[in-house]
């Protein structure tokens, strides 16, 4: 039911019975590292490219998924996923092998709350009883995609981000499943906003507006206040987009600083070398989702968040024709009944 | 001896130094830096600008990119004075021929040997 | 419900995130790549005089320590090291010769992965390439106009 402006209420409030993580080396050594679930440290997984190491994480993610449940891919219903690649060839190669019906997304850095936000919309309108939302990145062939090749000597800019190595998977069930576990309650897909902001290497900049838009909008919609959640939530605005989305809130007088939290600041240890600004990439929200704050969540160390995954809608061709950095968030709330 | 390699090491130093305001202050990628440097070297030579530099300098002028772009200048007014029309299009690469097969055959042989690492 | 908006026009948010945005340590920067920069010009006149003392003449000199400074940059690229110099140097390792070729390697490295052809071969000149085109283009116009010069006179 859609209430407000963009908001949809969910009645069945639809289950997330579990999910699961797989990253790379350095996320394994970050702060976060004993939530993840599997810990590769070979960026190569193996593989004899960066772009099939990236399906291999998502691939991981998902048969950890189904083991843990003791599910087999026949019972998965849809599954919606997506990534950063050109013609997001990292999920459509992983789910190649799995064979379970695909609903491909882009959504740039959005791509995993953009899944998780559908599947639990079929899952409440009972299109499906078993839906999966999966999103992936990595490091090395973001930065193919994206920049200069990894052996250019080159510098960073303070502003810059690292992208995420791993996958974050999620399973969407019915209400009706007996299982104490985090629900989903009201979902708020964003409108594009483009402040103009055209530096590739200042992604915070340009995705915060974006996020001040959903989250002021969901906040309005729901008639809540920010303190009504335990944390909200963010994918990957690092240090300067966290700075300037606090901002943002406090100029229309809504104050989130004590509740905001962003996966990017969280992920690594920001004193590093080569981190900058932070995390990013699909794989930043969707494995600090998948893990740390999902087990927060199940251990009611947390109880009502709200996640909201920004995306950058640019490609290198637009930045080379000299278009701006269009950007969009996505809101989801996650709570856990009473 | 030693007087050399200074005016070597400031020279080069200071033309890096410039690459480097430019990539801070301006966000000009590297790609970028590099055809500024190698443009302004060609036109700087050609006007007579960069040969006291490399006078002072010596390698601290040639080895930076700019350095290429004297070569490729140099070597095509060379190439004029000897050949007439014919030397304004064998003249510059003749003269960086050298640096750009080994730039290709050293690039290629490091490639092969290479396999794609995360630092 | 223009309320919701941001009270900010684009450039006035461009010019407040610029004011937001932690700035590189200039100073910092620049003394590494001076110092970076004028050790590898260093190591090339080094080359260079080497050559000389071996009765090797002048010119010849400078050619063999360009090329030894290009297969300095392919080497260190190809193990792995050039892009650690450059977090540090910056244009002190972009702007030598030996930055000209770490920008072919590097691509080279990485597109291999799509085939020889296409991927390396094709690649290779991703970013080496314009200095190529603008270099060697410049150099034509000198000598168009140098050989007008000549003409008319």
């Amino acid at each position: 039911m859609k209430i407000g402006k963009q908001t949809i209420k969910l009645k069945n409030t639809p289950k997330i019975l579990e999910t699961s993580s797989a990253v790379g080396p350095k996320e394994s050594n970050g702060p976060l590292g004993i939530y993840f679930d599997i810990k590769c440290s070979d960026v190569f997984y193996g593989e004899k490219s960066f772009e099939k190491a990236e399906s291999k994480f998502m691939k991981s993610a998902i048969d950890n998924l189904l083991y843990k449940l003791n599910l087999t891919n026949e019972k998965i219903d849809y599954i919606f996923a997506g990534d950063l690649l050109n013609q997001c060839i990292a999920s459509g190669y992983c789910i190649r092998d799995l064979q379970i019906p695909f609903f491909g997304l882009y959504g740039a850095c959005s791509t995993f709350v953009e899944a998780l936000m559908l599947s639990s919309l079929f899952v409440n309108s009972g299109y499906g009883t078993k839906v999966l939302a999966s999103a992936s990145s990595h490091f090395c062939s973001a930065e193919r995609q994206f920049r200069l090749p990894l052996e250019h000597g080159n510098q960073k800019p303070p502003t810059a981000q690292c992208t995420v190595t791993g996958s974050g998977v999620a399973l969407l069930v019915p209400h009706d499943i007996e299982k104490k576990v985090p629900v989903v309650t009201y979902v708020t897909p964003g409108k594009i906003i483009d402040m103009g902001i055209k530096d590739m290497s200042n992604m915070g900049a340009a995705m915060a507006p974006a996020a001040f838009d959903t989250i002021i909008t969901h906040l309005k919609d729901t008639e809540r206040k920010p303190e009504y959640y335990d944390a909200i939530i963010t994918g990957d605005l690092g240090k300067e987009g966290t700075d300037i989305l606090i901002e943002l809130c406090k100029n229309y007088s809504v104050d989130i600083s004590t509740v905001h939290r962003d996966c990017g600041k969280e992920i690594f240890d920001l004193n590093e070398r080569d981190i900058n600004s932070g995390g990013s990439g699909c794989a930043c929200i969707a494995a600090v989702f998948s893990s740390y704050f999902y087990q927060e969540l199940k251990e009611k160390r947390l109880n009502r968040i709200l996640l909201v995954a920004t995306g950058a809608l640019m490609s290198p061709i637009s930045i080379g024709q000299g278009e701006s950095i269009p950007s969009v968030a996505h809101a989801i709330a996650i709570e856990n009944e009473v | 001896m030693f007087s050399e390699y200074l005016y070597v090491f400031i020279t080069g130093g200071v033309i890096c130094s410039i690459g480097q305001v430019l990539i801070d202050k301006t966000k000009l990628t590297p790609a970028r830096i590099l055809v500024i440097f190698v443009v302004l070297g060609v036109i700087f030579t050609a006007t007579g600008i960069y040969k006291p530099i490399v006078d002072f300098g010596k390698a601290g002028a040639t080895v930076p990119i700019s350095g290429f772009g004297y070569s490729l200048a140099n070597g095509v007014i060379e190439g004029v004075k000897e050949k007439g029309f014919m030397g304004i299009f064998t003249g510059g690469v003749t003269a960086t021929s050298a640096g750009i097969t080994a730039a290709i055959v050293f690039g290629y042989i490091g490639a092969l040997v290479s396999k794609p690492k995360l630092k | 419900m223009e309320e919701d908006k941001i009270k900010m026009t684009n450039k006035e948010y461009s010019e407040y995130v610029d004011g937001k945005a932690k700035k590189s340590p200039i100073i910092k920067n620049i003394i590494f790549a001076f110092i970076s920069g004028g050790f590898i010009c260093v190591i090339g006149q080094i080359i260079t005089n080497i050559c000389v003392y071996y009765k090797i003449e002048v010119k010849d000199a400078a050619t063999i320590s360009i090329v030894s400074l290009i297969f300095l940059g392919a080497f260190l690229t190809s193990i792995h090291v050039y892009s650690r110099i450059g977090k540090y140097a910056g244009a002190g390792s972009v702007i030598p010769i030996t930055g000209f070729s770490n920008s072919i390697v590097a691509p080279a490295i990485e597109y291999k992965s799509e085939g020889y052809v296409l991927g390396l071969g094709a690649n290779m000149f991703k970013i080496a390439g314009p200095v190529l085109v603008y270099g060697i283009f410049s150099s034509f116009i000198v000598g168009f106009i140098y050989w007008l010069m000549l003409f008319v006179r």
